[in-house]
């Protein structure tokens, strides 16, 4: 199983989740949204990215609970919420904006 | 009957005191990593959590861990990520620190050290220990 992108292959698990996280580009996380049914605004994006940071700084993909709390400190209690999170990323924002991110399947999740 | 069950299911609220004792090294064994990630998971289940460091697993939370050499991922910046699962109780035991040359200063996380003796106190109050 694997990403088509610019005549390259690149692998996931039978979940979407890229195998190689080295292997992520901005392009690919458009492809994998495309496929989860998103089309990825700013908004998208400031997740996204933060979820990439978060990984960068502690090497693991957040619990939802522990995301939405995290931006919440970050960004606001508008957007440190599951009602606006949930709203950008309907299947979970932890579960589904980690995959477009290229991270792994957050702990605790199953 | 129904009533009995009811009673006997009804677990809501409950909080209990787990505490989570890591005694080896981070690497050679994936009892550290599994133990950490076990920790994070129970971090979900809004009970009373902590976390020890005794022996060699003092090491684990040793600053400045380089794995390139062993084709494994350091973890170690995940001990950092507990404060946002508000796992903050974290102990290392004195004597262990202090066999193996280290301080609090060596550490990537705030600790609060404990003598072996007021370690094992703390273990007899909790009700549920798990060692690794």
């Amino acid at each position: 199983m694997a990403y088509q992108i610019e005549g390259k292959t690149i692998e996931h698990d039978e979940e979407g989740y890229i195998t190689n996280i080295n292997e992520w580009t901005s392009d690919l996380a458009g492809i994998i949204a495309k496929d989860e049914g998103i089309d990825m605004t700013d908004e998208h994006w400031e997740v996204v990215n933060f979820l990439r940071d978060y990984y960068n700084e502690y090497q693991i993909a957040p619990a939802v609970r522990v995301l939405v709390k995290a931006i919440k400190k970050k960004f606001g209690p508008e957007k440190g919420s599951n009602k606006y999170l949930y709203e950008l990323f309907p299947y979970g924002p932890a579960k589904q904006a980690c995959k477009i991110a290229g991270l792994p399947k957050p702990t605790g999740c199953v | 009957m129904e009533d009995e069950f009811e009673g006997t299911f009804d677990t809501e609220g409950v909080i209990k005191k787990f505490m989570f004792v890591n005694r080896k090294a981070p690497y050679g064994t994936i009892y550290a990593l599994e133990s950490l990630e076990t920790v994070l998971i129970s971090a979900a289940f809004e009970q009373d959590t902590s976390v020890a460091f005794v022996d060699d697993g003092v090491y684990q939370l040793k600053k400045g861990q380089d794995t390139t050499g062993i084709n494994m991922k350091n973890f170690s910046p995940t001990y950092r990520a507990l404060e946002g699962y508000d796992v903050e109780k974290l102990y290392v035991e004195k004597e262990s620190l202090e066999a193996r040359g280290l301080t609090e200063d060596d550490l990537v996380v705030d600790v609060e050290v404990l003598s072996a003796e007021e370690l094992s106190e703390l273990m007899d109050e909790q009700d549920v220990v798990l060692s690794a």
